[in-house]
């Protein structure tokens, strides 16, 4: 990728994260962060990671992003005024935010992250080489994450299952039941 | 691309010591103007009133017949009009986002022309994963019609912008996996190499390779109609509750956006069904000359997507729109268990068969032309039945 280009990308994205966080209406910081999902996944593809980075346009940029969107509508949050909660929550926050910069800066500054770069190998970035992968050396990790997602498929679909008026109806005979037997 | 920006190069016409990416940017912006201006948006105006035509004839009127020969000029005459009125921004909308969802909507519409195959040598950029491209960049209509809903401030259009991503978002998933069984039988993701894996042979197509894509092909149009927000599935604008949906409170040349992409997007509706299942650009090779054979291709690429066009006209022409909780309910108890079926049928058939089976691709095509031949002389019997009265004219 050309240097200006990353240059530009990086910019971008930095810049529309920090959107996330400043802005006061949330639906403007959700639009930010799409903006910072695209700017990564127009990076992948620049990198020659073609695929991941179409992927992370369609499931983040597209459908996860939607349903975040939906979610903050839905409930109506309003535009936040002001700073809020207790002086000594935001002296806590401030340290905790702190503490955890100096953390990931301790991590991410050299000579701990060298830039490994191998170059590229033959089929790099396409679709074949990622699912030889997918399917061969991490095949206990990818099917233990679809299990994973259809537990939790199980789970939205019991949340979200409405109770039939017979069963309401179960339901308050079994308490009146109850109440009878306590007196 | 490439050898087209080295052939320039070494013409010399811009001088010896041009770099090599001025050059290339200097094509990429030219070719993308002549894509865009020449072809992509005429296209979504005069598709605006063949359709109206269309529709006119279907339900008895005579539709639009006064500007130009036929009325072939309304669709300019509409767009001036447009462009002269006021742009108006309510005073209780979000400014900033009101007046940037169009861009977005039509930023959808004019990304997946890049890869659009329409000859073997005509395509801006055969990318190795083509049809996840076209996947991922209309993705974005969903945002945009989603912040044009929100931005406007308006229990209509919020009411619009909301439909349309619950229908699109669900939509997508039956369509993406009814790509599956084509990416299965050839390996690959690229528009090119797809259109490549086909014959010019309706047999050879991948319509009636076998049962699985043929359900597949129907599902992914279906599908693809309700992405678009067509009808029978188009809730989001639907006149007689929400007054114009999510473009409820646009005006002047925001409001042409929104539709110009809407008309546009049944270009790239047939354009892709047409390369995954209808063979593409796919000629009997009858000259060597490579002009004569791309241009025969274009010809027959666009006969194939204009075709696909008028079966989505004819379909809103003449099917009543259907309910939210029907369109939720064919999607999700119907299409999404179908496909995933269709998926792992695919899978089975190319295990036993990896070279694919010509004999199933003549009977498949034979079973292709007796449903056809049933649907017509259904068609006849009851027009001579009900002794309606038939004009043949299809110019008034």
């Amino acid at each position: 990728m050309h240097t200006a280009l990353f240059w530009f990308l990086a910019a971008v994205s930095v810049i529309s994260a920090l959107g996330v966080v400043l802005q006061r209406n949330p639906v403007h910081c959700l639009l930010s962060l799409i903006v910072t999902l695209l700017a990564i996944a127009v990076m992948f593809i620049g990198e020659g990671a073609i695929v991941v980075g179409f992927l992370q346009a369609i499931v983040y940029g597209g459908a996860i992003m939607v349903l975040f969107l939906f979610v903050i509508w839905l409930l109506n949050l309003g535009v936040e005024i002001g700073p809020t909660g207790h002086i000594a929550l935001k002296f806590f926050g401030t340290l905790a935010v702190a503490a955890m910069t100096a953390e990931l800066m301790a991590f991410m500054l050299p000579p701990h992250l060298e830039v490994k770069y191998a170059g590229h190998v033959a089929g790099y970035g396409s679709i074949d080489s990622l699912s030889q992968k997918l399917f061969s050396e991490y095949l206990v990790a990818f099917e233990v994450t679809s299990v994973l997602l259809l537990v939790a498929v199980i789970g939205a679909v019991a949340l979200a299952r409405r109770t039939s008026a017979s069963e309401i109806a179960q339901n308050a005979d079994d308490s009146a039941r109850r109440a009878q037997g306590a007196s | 691309m490439r050898t087209l920006v080295q052939t320039l190069l070494a013409s010399g016409f811009f001088g010896r010591n041009t770099p090599y990416d001025l050059v290339a940017a200097i094509a990429v912006f030219v070719l993308s103007a002549a894509v865009f201006l020449g072809v992509a948006f005429p296209f979504a105006g005069i598709v605006s009133w063949v359709e109206r035509r269309v529709w006119a004839r279907i339900q008895s009127r005579v539709g639009p017949n006064r500007v130009g020969p036929n009325g072939f000029l309304q669709w300019l005459a509409d767009g001036v009009k447009h462009v002269c009125k006021e742009d108006i921004v309510p005073t209780d909308a979000d400014p900033v986002l009101f007046k940037m969802a169009p861009y977005l909507v039509v930023l959808a519409f004019v990304l997946p022309w890049a890869v659009m195959p329409f000859s073997s040598a005509l395509i801006l950029a055969d990318l190795n994963v083509g049809i996840l491209y076209m996947t991922a960049v209309t993705a974005i209509t969903v945002v945009g019609v989603l912040m044009a809903g929100w931005a406007s401030n308006d229990k209509w259009s919020l009411i619009g912008g909301i439909r349309s991503a619950a229908q699109i978002v669900s939509y997508e998933i039956p369509a993406g996996l009814s790509i599956f069984p084509v990416v299965l039988m050839t390996g690959t993701l690229s528009m090119q190499g797809i259109i490549r894996a086909q014959g010019w042979a309706p047999q050879h197509w991948f319509l009636f390779a076998n049962p699985f894509t043929f359900v597949a092909a129907n599902i992914l149009f279906i599908s693809a109609l309700a992405e678009g927000n067509r009808t029978p599935f188009d809730l989001p604008e639907a006149e007689s509750e929400l007054v114009a949906g999510f473009a409820t409170e646009y005006s002047g040349m925001r409001y042409l956006f929104f539709f110009m992409a809407e008309w546009g997007n049944l270009f790239i509706i047939g354009a892709i069904i047409a390369t995954l299942f209808l063979g593409g650009w796919q000629f009997p090779r009858v000259s060597n000359n490579p002009v004569v054979m791309n241009v025969l291709e274009l010809i027959t690429f666009n006969v194939k997507v204009l075709f696909l066009v008028f079966v989505s006209m004819w379909v809103r022409g003449t099917l009543p729109r259907v309910r939210i909780d029907q369109l939720m309910t064919l999607c999700w108890k119907y299409f999404v268990p179908i496909a995933f079926a269709n998926m792992i049928g695919t899978a089975i058939w190319v295990a036993i068969w990896p070279e694919g089976n010509p004999v199933a691709g003549y009977i498949m095509f034979a079973a292709g032309i007796v449903v056809a031949i049933v649907f017509i002389r259904r068609v006849v019997f009851y027009a001579k039945r009900s002794q309606m009265e038939l004009y043949y004219y299809p110019t008034i």
